[in-house]
């Protein structure tokens, strides 16, 4: 595979306890290790990116051309009233399906990785149909819970008048009072496999050992995952909230698209950043697409996902103490 | 009377130890339960008639109801074996890519230090934060360019970079907390730095690349957009599109889309086992040869490196005595 010469071997690794060091930079090896990736990644997801801020920052006269701007597109999106409205409903939606991730998701998913990890028997099988939704085409989950939901079939109605609960039966995908939430939690339902398969490798990554010298020490099962367990998978636990924060302005849109269009009915309730994008970008029936304002929502969406990261980067994965396992 | 004592502690326990068991399989059943009910019940009203779909949507197709009208309708109207051929050639080639150089990228920047290393590391992770959904009229203008409009490469090249940044995130976290005494060791038996990648470190990642290439699968398997705007001809055409598509056509004829959507998911289903399988299974790096230092001077000072540092090392492998004992598990 390489020429042995060149890397001879170093010193018998004696070094300090506790301090990791790297080893130094010798030559080509990083290059080629590094190279095939940046250049795939550079050509296809980085320029784009950077041709698309550009283009935020320009505008489109009628023949075609494009003049300097500045930063007139962001002004227009965050305070010409026919965007600002729109701009902030679908920053708020974007929260409030962000929220209903963080708190149904995600602890949904650690319960169950926890008791996978008990080692429960059937417990593979558990785990392989939890997993089905996550695995099928969004196109596929909204058009299954648009039949299930829909009053034509009736099959919740029928579903919740078998526990005596009928009379709770609503459209809820066409209220708008209750579309957001419903699109959430199809969505929670379709994803929840991927915390809980994270959080469950992270689970069987912990040595025997460790819990082991913890029953020694006379914890139950209780203390094992909330004193042992727990405070291991931390980092894990930190990827997930990041993967759902970043997720919610990406993923969300396939989803809406799929069951409510990109008008995000009933009344723009379920409205997110990713499909007003869309509509900008592509235009819709009363409007032409605008490349450059879509390029300028691409932008600010860009920008507060930078900020969602920053501080993660800057509050949270900073304090997590990682253990070689 | 300590007889009893103890018995009846153990059955207490035992007790404790069912009730607990009969709580958890509740809860995982429950879910379960939750998560398959859609699916099932999509696939048994594809093979009722219309009068069955509507009257009685929760029974299983029986005399009077069942009909395979919705599957005739789908075989005879859609061209699923290509659109399926297509999704997996896709699929399966952007991950192999993915996870080939998203590994190599990661233990660059996990295990050697070297200018920029930092700054690469935020540069690759970057598109985690960024979709590339952001720069489509721009992927659009540069597969124009390229002449790869309306072939899979076009859709094989855009997962390959959508994919990297989150593989390159997970398997650098995951890197760093590999021993870096079994490497050392490595290197102290003569191995060059690309066979210490292919032979010490791939099989130690091996449970978390599995884990990656479930992740990196999903949204390549599932991804509307792409398929849309670049390879939306008869011939490149992918599963999700092809379905999108076919249900549009077909939004009143109620078991041709039930039918479709079976079609869609049974694959699903079937691949699923190989994909969970290898991800979970516990591997021992002690069973692969070469990699156990011999020297005495190299045992000692991995030895003594285990007693000094406090961390717990990788299941036993820093110290040569537990071999024999890991073997068996």
């Amino acid at each position: 595979m390489s020429d042995p010469t060149t890397d001879k071997p170093e010193g018998v690794p004696t070094r300090p306890a506790g301090r990791r060091k790297r080893r130094r930079a010798a030559g080509a090896h990083i290059f080629v290790f590094l190279a095939p990736a940046l250049l795939i990644y550079t050509v296809f997801s980085i320029y784009p990116l950077i041709e698309s801020l550009r283009l935020s920052l320009f505008d489109g006269l009628e023949d075609g051309t494009a003049v300097w701007a500045g930063l007139d597109n962001y002004a227009t999106l965050l305070f010409d009233p026919n965007w600002a409205t729109q701009f902030w409903r679908a920053f708020w939606n974007n929260l409030v399906l962000f929220f209903i991730h963080m708190v149904v998701q995600n602890p949904l998913g650690l319960l169950l990785a926890a008791l996978l990890s008990l080692a429960p028997r059937f417990g593979s099988a558990y785990r392989t149909l939890i997993f089905v939704p996550t695995l099928l085409s969004v196109v596929i989950v909204g058009f299954i819970w648009e039949l299930i939901l829909s009053p034509l079939w009736g099959v919740s109605e029928t579903l919740l008048g078998t526990i005596g609960l009928a009379w709770l039966y609503q459209p809820w995908l066409g209220l708008e009072s209750s579309a957001l939430a419903t699109v959430s939690l199809i969505s929670v339902w379709q994803y929840v496999g991927i915390p809980m398969m994270l959080i469950y490798a992270a689970l069987l990554s912990i040595p025997d050992e460790l819990i082991d010298a913890a029953r020694v020490d006379g914890l139950g099962g209780w203390s094992i995952f909330w004193k042992v367990k727990l405070p291991l998978i931390l980092p894990t636990l930190g990827i997930v909230a990041i993967l759902t924060y970043i997720g919610n302005f990406t993923v969300s849109f396939d989803l809406i698209y799929s069951i409510q269009g990109s008008l995000g009915a009933p009344n723009f309730s379920t409205d997110v950043m990713g499909t007003l994008l869309f509509r900008t970008f592509f235009g819709q029936q009363l409007q032409v697409g605008d490349t450059h304002m879509g390029a300028t929502i691409a932008s600010m969406m860009f920008f507060i996902i930078l900020v969602g990261v920053t501080i993660y980067l800057a509050l949270v994965q900073r304090r997590l103490q990682r253990y070689e396992m | 009377m300590t007889d009893t004592a103890s018995s009846n502690r153990a059955r207490a326990s035992r007790a404790k130890g069912v009730s607990t068991r009969v709580a958890v399989h509740g809860v995982l059943a429950g879910y379960t339960l939750i998560a398959i009910f859609p699916v099932v019940l999509v696939i048994l009203n594809s093979f009722k008639n219309r009068r069955g779909i509507f009257t009685d949507p929760l029974g299983l197709p029986g005399e009077g109801t069942f009909s395979l009208e919705g599957y005739a309708t789908v075989l005879t109207q859609g061209d699923f074996a290509t659109y399926f051929s297509n999704s997996l050639i896709v699929t399966v080639t952007a991950l192999f890519l993915i996870l080939l150089l998203g590994a190599m990228a990661a233990h660059a920047l996990a295990e050697y230090r070297f200018r920029f290393n930092t700054l690469l590391g935020i540069y690759l992770i970057l598109g985690i934060m960024v979709p590339i959904r952001l720069g489509t009229v721009a992927i659009l203008e540069l597969m124009v360019d390229l002449n790869l409009v309306n072939t899979l490469l076009a859709l094989i090249l855009v997962y390959t970079a959508q994919g990297l940044p989150v593989a390159v995130f997970i398997l650098t976290e995951f890197m760093r907390t590999l021993s870096r005494d079994i490497k050392d060791c490595a290197r102290v038996d003569g191995l060059s730095e690309y066979r210490i990648f292919f032979e010490v470190v791939v099989p130690l990642i091996r449970p978390v690349l599995a884990t990656v290439a479930v992740f990196s699968m999903i949204p390549i398997w599932n991804d509307l957009w792409f398929p849309l705007i670049l390879a939306s001809g008869d011939a490149t055409k992918t599963v999700t599109l092809g379905v999108q598509q076919f249900i549009g056509q077909y939004t009143v004829n109620w078991s041709a889309v039930l039918a479709s959507l079976s079609i869609a998911i049974l694959p699903v289903l079937g691949a699923l086992r190989p994909v969970l399988a290898p991800a979970y299974r516990r591997h021992h790096i002690g069973r692969r040869q070469g990699l156990t230092p011999h020297h005495p001077e190299v045992r000692r000072s991995v030895r003594t490196h285990a007693t000094r540092r406090p961390q717990v090392l990788w299941r036993g492998q820093g110290d040569p005595r537990r071999r024999p004992a890991n073997q068996g598990r």
